[in-house]
């Protein structure tokens, strides 16, 4: 056995035993050839999920090792896509875990020149506070003719069509109670 | 669609490697061009003539599907006498009032009987006392022969008689050989063995008659037998992950989830006003209060009960149009304080960029969330008008707060694909720094201002009070668990928790909760069916364990449609859904889209009622009698057919009417919006229409920062035939500038023969082609093309004009930055010439249209 392995080591004698006459299979392959791996092999888990760009909704797997993504593949599961991604799609990793990510808050004063850094629950508050006033400030109850409005005209919203439905149903609700109707979408555009 | 879809048009070649002709109906010479048996190009904004041409051929050649047509369609139904067409008016309907710039719809109606449309503008129903179904179907209302001048086909008909293929010709610039090429190519592929499809991408809705450029394309495939049957059908190629999501469960001013309509102020005032106007008295929408009170159950809860009708008194009323272009005009004129983008920027993408960024200006306060700062959270800081010097940021109030986002693959939640398709992403990592998902960002804002107003008594704090808003708490940042919202949305039982299997379970006594219905059953058995991953290879070629499609998982809509009148396949090749006379119930590859049980041969009563109206041969479930309609006599706000209007800013006079634009677009007369001549603007003599690239996305929030993409396409270009570059002195890499009365922008140029010039009426045409996906930040940096679009609109759904507008274009980098929107119109002159209109109509509904002329005085914003 040892003898056999060793002179199939000689390429040229591996084609011929293994019938391989182009010499482009298998058999031409080196040890290390062999021994190559996907970068993705050694993920610590893989997540089903879907290419965030246009409409088509191609499968996409997200590969995870020590909690950061190494890789974002198309899923050869999906009935829509088969494995494949366009050249957005397979940008998608460059999306998520690009240097271009903002990290802070950023806050710009009126007439102001220049951005601040603010704590993420600070901002919050401000968000909260500027609504409350705002739609105290502008809030209508009824139409001079008496029909009901129970709304603000004074606050608006506009929103990208890459969020999930969940959000747009928090948004929906949440601004529907506080009587904001100028709830938009880029579905208008 | 081999540029923008591309994974998607994987399966058009699939199609052709399997014998499918492939027309590619577009301006350009693309990728798809490239690829496809036919390429026509056509001038950008005459669709409705093409289609109109399609839909004459299809008449006079008798090559429309008869047995699908009398029998799915409404053509044999009678419309009122006093109907008068486009033919008889040069261009108007019947019912047009001039001076309010609006249609009253009464004389298109179906002769004694008003119908509630499935979808567009119900309040034009005129309501009250309603129609019972069974009562007026009934022989004289209908013509089987299709022979009446006033039944629908005949008008139909008629309406597209002057649609011939030398009209097509002076209109689309399309010559008659070419025509009749695809006019036969599409017949020969429709009927009971075949079957075609139309695709589009929304740009098809971007224009002040986009609706009725869709609405032509339906009757065509009306005719042809084409709805609701395997690889039939009219398919929107949407540019965005969710954005069918993001209609069904809307963050749009004039719906609630599920298509229900928000109340409108004057006549909405009650929960029984709001039914009656919505609800139908036959088809699915008599279903409609089920879906309106378990909605209200879902956001109201336990303070919603049967004697305070469901808490219908805390939803806020419209009162006329609040869209986005109605809104951002509103905040231009500072009077609107607060403004919230999530996941967008208007700065870039939407028309009229510097009327937009007038608008930020004028707000208090402007939360982005996004990426990066985005243009639209730094207009005060670079915008091109900051640059020219025309405004410093020290004179700009707006206070700006940006919130850095979570990515798709840092949360979870679904997207709504293009297909009604919901999947599920899960989270793979954890948001890095403070970057949040927007359901995070509205969760924790709801509860700070529930904790604001806490100690309020106000009865218009009590909506919010009242408001269910307790999600399940995930991690150390605290992200709200989105499958327990999928759970809401889907819905359930109050008194076991039962999760539902579908709408049909839901009930209008307030037992059932159901945040968006068409949505229920997406939680069926307590099992997130979005996040279902069956390989494709492991089940059938429908794929219904892939995902899940609203409604019930249905792949294929009114698939009804599928099988002949007595139920049985029109043929076995296109075999899909059809009655089992054994097991007497509908079965198939898909999820039957009838009553499961109701035979074909079953009709109703004359005491039906509701869904009891729906005959065995209604495949059409949705409208009000369960047909699809070649004609609308209700719900769209421009005319029951449609016609072909130039758009606002055109080189052509109108070569079929005398009414050259849509008499009901939408527009915003005023200074920051000017507007060329209507045609033959001798300052902007050339055609312009924008698109997207393969390598980015709309306003390049998600692209122009990401290195590999700008690398593909680095830089803003304007693409030209040799032709006008000739007459133009324009050289190929080299620069040009265009400009509207709005705005100039430069671009490097691209001279390609995949930009032709069309001769019609005489003329030379030309038109230019102008990517929008750049602007001033990001890694990959340009002028954005909608510097120079304007705030003009279709009037059914207030969506812009962008694909058909008129330039200017000459050599060189000679643009000084110039907007209307700071500095006034770019040439000086009347702002709006009577020219526009032949005839003239005095206003054009800003604000108010939608609302019945006779039935409401409001629109006090207006």
């Amino acid at each position: 056995m040892a003898k056999k392995s060793w002179l199939l080591k000689w390429p040229a004698l591996r084609q011929l035993a293994n019938g391989d006459l182009a010499g482009l299979g298998d058999t031409a392959m080196s040890e290390r050839t062999h021994s190559l791996k996907p970068r993705t092999s050694t993920a610590d888990k893989i997540v089903g999920s879907v290419c965030p760009y246009c409409g088509v909704g191609c499968g996409q797997k997200v590969y995870v090792k020590d909690g950061k993504i190494m890789d974002i593949e198309g899923d050869y599961d999906s009935p829509i896509s088969e494995g494949c991604l366009c050249p957005k799609g397979s940008a998608t990793m460059q999306l998520v875990t690009g240097t271009h990510r903002g990290m802070n808050v950023l806050y710009r004063r009126p007439y102001g020149k220049r951005w601040e850094k603010i704590p993420l629950k600070q901002a919050m508050d401000m968000v909260a506070d500027r609504v409350k006033q705002t739609r105290d400030e502008t809030w209508e109850d009824q139409h001079e003719q008496g029909h009901p409005l129970r709304r603000t005209l004074g606050i608006a919203h506009l929103g990208g069509a890459t969020l999930d439905n969940e959000e747009n149903y928090l948004i929906k609700k949440l601004f529907t109670a506080l009587g904001v109707i100028q709830v938009e979408n880029q579905a208008r555009i | 669609m081999a540029e923008c879809h591309p994974v998607g048009f994987r399966w058009v070649m699939e199609a052709k490697r399997r014998g499918a002709t492939i027309i590619h109906i577009d301006p350009r010479f693309t990728r798809t061009s490239a690829v496809a048996d036919i390429h026509v190009p056509i001038r950008p904004g005459s669709d409705i003539a093409f289609l109109g041409g399609l839909i004459n051929y299809i008449i006079t050649n008798e090559r429309w599907f008869r047995d699908y047509v009398i029998n799915y369609t409404n053509a044999a139904a009678l419309v009122s006498e006093d109907y008068q067409d486009t033919e008889d008016l040069d261009g108007l309907f019947s019912g047009w009032n001039a001076e309010k710039g609006q249609y009253d719809p009464s004389s298109w109606q179906y002769r004694g009987l008003e119908v509630t449309p499935a979808a567009g503008h119900r309040e034009m129903f005129s309501g009250e006392p309603r129609a019972e179904r069974g009562a007026i179907v009934s022989a004289e209302e209908h013509d089987f022969t299709l022979t009446d001048p006033l039944c629908v086909f005949q008008i139909v008909k008629k309406h597209f008689s002057r649609y011939t293929p030398e009209v097509v010709q002076e209109a689309c610039g399309i010559q008659p050989e070419m025509f009749e090429k695809v006019a036969r190519a599409l017949c020969d592929n429709s009927g009971r063995d075949r079957t075609s499809a139309f695709c589009y991408a929304v740009g098809w809705t971007q224009h002040s008659i986009g609706v009725q450029y869709i609405r032509t394309a339906a009757i065509v495939q009306m005719l042809l037998g084409n709805i609701g049957r395997p690889g039939g059908g009219i398919m929107a190629l949407r540019g965005h992950s969710s954005i069918q999501g993001s209609t069904d469960i809307p963050t749009l001013y004039n719906m609630l989830p599920g298509y229900l309509p928000m109340p409108k102020a004057s006549y909405d005032t009650d929960l029984k006003k709001y039914l009656e106007y919505n609800e139908s008295a036959s088809g699915w929408w008599s279903e409609f209060p089920k879906y309106m009170v378990s909605l209200l159950k879902a956001w109201y809860g336990p303070a919603a009960i049967a004697q305070n009708e469901w808490c219908y008194n805390y939803l806020p009323h419209i009162s006329g149009d609040h869209s986005h272009m109605v809104t951002v005009a509103a905040m231009a004129d500072a009077k609107v304080q607060g403004y919230f983008v999530m996941g967008e920027n208007p700065a870039v993408g939407s028309m009229n960029c510097a009327l937009q960024r007038k608008g930020l200006r004028n707000l208090k306060w402007l939360v982005v969330r996004d990426f990066a700062p985005t243009e639209t959270a730094e207009f005060w800081r670079n915008a091109p008008e900051i640059v020219a010097g025309d405004i410093k940021p020290e004179e700009i109030g707006t206070e700006v707060f940006f919130f850095p986002c979570a990515a798709h693959t840092e949360k979870d939640g679904t997207f709504t694909n293009t297909q009604r398709l919901l999947q599920w992403h899960h989270r793979a990592v954890e948001p890095p720094g403070d970057c949040r998902s927007e359901l995070h960002f509205i969760w924790h804002l709801g509860r700070r201002l529930k904790e604001l107003y806490r100690p309020s008594a106000e009865p218009k704090d009590f909506a919010l009070r009242d408001l269910t808003w307790d999600y399940r708490s995930i991690g150390a940042i605290e992200e709200p668990d989105a499958e327990d919202v999928l759970a809401e949305i889907s819905g359930y039982s109050l008194g076991d928790h039962k999760y539902f299997a579908g709408y049909k379970e839901l009930k209008n006594d307030g037992s059932t909760v159901c945040g968006c219905w068409i949505y229920c059953g997406c939680y069926k058995d307590g099992v997130n069916q979005p996040a279902r991953r069956k390989p494709a290879t492991q089940q059938t070629w429908v794929a219904p364990e892939w995902g899940w499609a609203w409604p019930d998982n249905r792949r294929l809509l009114y698939n009804r449609a599928s099988a002949d009148p007595d139920g049985k396949p029109w043929s076995e090749r296109k075999k899909y859904v059809w009655w089992d006379p054994e097991q007497r119930k509908w079965t198939g590859y898909d999820n039957p889209d009838f009553i499961v049980d109701r035979p074909p041969d079953y009709r109703p009563g004359p005491d039906a009622k509701g869904i009891d109206t729906l005959s065995g041969i209604d495949p059409f479930i949705m409208q009000a009698e369960g047909k699809a309609w070649l004609y609308d006599p209700n719900g769209l706000l421009d005319g029951p057919l449609p016609t072909h209007y130039e758009p606002e800013e055109s080189v052509l006079k109108n070569p079929l009417y005398g009414q050259q634009c849509n008499p009901a677009r939408m527009e915003w007369v005023r200074a920051d919006n000017p507007y060329h001549k209507a045609w033959g603007d001798p300052d902007y003599p050339f055609i312009a229409t924008t698109y997207r690239l393969t390598e980015h996305h709309t306003a390049g929030g998600m692209s122009r920062w990401v290195p590999w993409l700008c690398e593909l396409q680095p830089e803003m270009f304007i693409e030209v035939s040799p032709e006008l570059a000739e007459l133009r002195g324009l050289e190929n890499g080299g620069w040009a500038t265009v400009s509207t009365i709005r705005g100039e922008i430069e671009a490097r140029v691209l001279v390609t023969e995949r930009m032709q010039p069309f001769v019609q009426q005489g003329r030379t045409l030309h038109t230019v082609g102008l990517p929008y996906h750049w602007s001033w930040i990001g890694r990959s940096t340009g002028d954005a093309a909608n510097e120079l679009t304007a705030f003009v609109a279709d009037p059914n759904v207030s969506i812009e004009e962008s694909k058909a507008f008129s330039v200017q274009v000459v050599a060189g980098r000679r643009s000084r930055k110039r907007r209307a929107a700071t500095q006034g119109a770019l040439v000086e002159r009347e702002v709006a010439g009577p020219e526009r209109d032949l005839p003239p109509v005095h206003q054009k509904p800003v604000g108010q249209h939608g609302l019945h002329a006779e039935k409401t005085e409001m629109t006090e914003e207006s």
